[in-house]
């Protein structure tokens, strides 16, 4: 019978229940939405650092995991690194940041075909000269770019696509290494160097040597970098989500206060018929609770498929630049956190419309 | 003689409106039997809408007493009143005070749910239901129903759970002439037939005429 009432309250105005699941559902997907970049890019960053084909990567001091600053490593190192035992093959390679979530990636284009098998290309091939730029299909997409296209806008140099490639090595952009050294006055310098191993048992004894021959710098088996590619592990990024994750409770409470304060407003009559009929305090305060946790599930739902809304709308505005995943982990989490600020947003209206005096309540006009 | 059904000594009522004391009920004495029927009238502000709403558990008394089958009501907390409205007593009120988004069934059975009871009600309630010409009508929200029909199933929703009094606050006051009658010829039936004991505050004096007895109200007081 309770959930009848509930229900029926709900239906009786739905444009209040819809709106007030509708602004319940921003929040569950703010977080959705940020949580799903966060792992989305964490896991492409993943996904292509796996894609070079390297056993182990080799960064400078101090640096976080996601962003490199500048390109501090001297190039000569790769050398030396290429002649240490049990090494086949050592790159080099330098980063550069075009936005703030992307990468202009300069490489030793040889090395990396011996290292990760080289791009497979959709239109055009490599770089035929030193200002010849390969981009993935993503970029291509949506910067509407092909093949023999220029492009002006990457460090305001003018770059010749020599290929569109598949997505999932590297960066979305890479061009010649020499290129954006002198450009980014980063000659002879590089931001990491990727090192395979003669074979996968020789990995660990790699990783020792490296360690000995460059103490200070961060050097990870590509197994252990790749892992190491998680929320928690960056900077910042866990903090911010608990601001977001906050903020979603308090719009939550905000929102269910207002619209159930309303409702209760509206209802104040009924609660003094429910009254006269003998409800006591914590009946009256169950319906509205109620009430109030249908539209956080409801809320939930709704914010749950904007999550897959925006995620869309991002792969069809923005593919190159932004990756979201859909982290299903997280639904009961935002349904919990929707939920605590809803029953936080009830409690007061649930609490008046329980203390209510029943004589003034039927009164009520 | 057996104990009257109500009790009612030396009740008093004072509102506080602000800062000033305003004397609702100023010493009321009554007795009702077990199967009375009977109207209280009396001009607006002679208290009779006080006095039902401290016999039916919605308001605490200042003064007096005021014994429902032997029970003393006038020392209930809130928690006692409210088991009052549950099991003792069931109201009318003028306005119908339907719940609007139930239907007639449900405005019936939410009755019966706060009593702790089965949603459905014994057999014998259906002669009730024929009694009352709501049988077809459950199905309807109060939107759907006439002012006679809603008042009806106020009128079920009030006895449903077998309460020993019967409290309508003005039942006629919101009907036509033909509707106040057949609201009135019900609550008749039901004292005559289930030996219900009513109560009803009307302004009307041919609606009091239903009643085995009428009690005149003025400032606080029964003057008749």
């Amino acid at each position: 019978m309770t959930a009848r009432l509930v229900l029926e309250n709900l239906k009786h105005k739905p444009m209040r229940s819809l709106l007030s699941m509708f602004l319940i559902a921003v929040p569950v997907t703010l977080i959705l939405c940020l949580v799903g970049l966060s792992e989305g890019m964490l896991a492409d960053s993943a996904r292509r650092a796996r894609g070079i084909g390297a056993d182990i990567i080799i960064r400078p001091p101090k640096t976080s995991m996601l962003t490199l600053s500048g390109a501090p490593i001297p190039e000569k190192l790769i050398d030396a690194i290429d002649q240490k035992p049990h090494v086949a093959l050592a790159m080099g390679m330098i980063s550069f940041p075009v936005t703030s979530v992307s990468y202009v990636s300069g490489i030793d284009l040889a090395g990396f075909n011996k290292m990760s098998g080289g791009f497979r290309y959709l239109r055009g091939g490599p770089f035929r000269g030193p200002d010849d730029i390969i981009i993935d299909e993503y970029y291509a997409q949506q910067h509407h770019l092909r093949a023999g296209d220029t492009v002006t806008e990457i460090l305001n140099h003018p770059w010749h696509v020599s290929g569109v490639a598949e997505g999932g090595k590297l960066a979305r952009l890479a061009v010649p290494m020499r290129t954006l050294q002198d450009l980014t006055g980063n000659t002879g310098k590089v931001s990491q160097i990727f090192v395979k191993a003669d074979k996968p048992s020789d990995i660990s004894t790699v990783l020792e040597e490296m360690k000995e021959f460059l103490p200070g710098y961060n050097i990870y088996t590509m197994e252990e970098f790749t892992s190491l590619l998680t929320v928690e592990n960056v900077g910042g990024l866990n903090t911010f989500i608990h601001v977001m994750v906050g903020i979603g409770v308090v719009i939550g409470f905000a929102v269910v206060l207002l619209s159930m304060y309303m409702a209760v407003l509206q209802r104040t009559r009924e609660i003094g018929i429910l009254k006269s009929l003998g409800a006591s305090r914590w009946f009256i305060l169950k319906i509205i609770l109620a009430e109030a946790v249908v539209m956080g599930i409801g809320g939930t739902i709704v914010g749950i498929g904007l999550s897959f809304a925006a995620r869309a709308l991002i792969l069809a505005l923005y593919p190159a630049s932004l990756t979201q995943a859909i982290t299903p982990g997280w639904w009961p989490i935002a349904g919990a956190i929707s939920l605590a600020g809803v029953l936080l947003g009830a409690l007061y209206p649930g609490l008046s419309a329980a203390n209510q005096d029943p004589i003034e309540a039927l009164a009520y006009e | 003689m057996s104990e009257p059904l109500i009790e009612v000594r030396g009740l008093r009522k004072v509102y506080r409106v602000g800062k000033v004391d305003v004397p609702a009920l100023r010493g009321v004495d009554l007795d009702v039997p077990t199967r009375e029927f009977l109207a209280i009238v009396g001009p607006s502000g002679s208290g009779k809408s006080t006095l039902f709403h401290i016999i039916g558990g919605l308001t605490p008394a200042t003064g007096g007493s005021v014994r429902i089958a032997g029970q003393d009501i006038s020392s209930l907390t809130d928690a006692g009143r409210t088991e009052l409205r549950k099991q003792k007593v069931g109201f009318v009120f003028q306005k119908f005070n339907l719940l609007p988004n139930l239907t007639a069934g449900d405005n019936i059975a939410i009755a019966r749910y706060i009593a702790g009871r089965d949603l459905k009600p014994e057999p014998e309630f259906e002669e009730v239901l024929k009694l009352l010409g709501i049988s077809g009508r459950l199905d309807h929200k109060p939107a759907a129903l006439s002012g006679g029909e809603q008042q009806r199933v106020a009128i079920a929703r009030a006895i449903v759970n077998h309460p020993a009094i019967l409290l309508a606050d003005e039942p006629t006051g919101n009907l036509d002439s033909e509707n106040s009658c057949a609201v009135l010829d019900v609550l008749r039936d039901l004292n005559r037939r289930l030996g219900q004991t009513v109560l009803m505050i009307t302004h009307n004096p041919e609606a009091a005429a239903f009643a085995h007895r009428t009690v005149r109200m003025r400032d606080g007081r029964i003057v008749d």
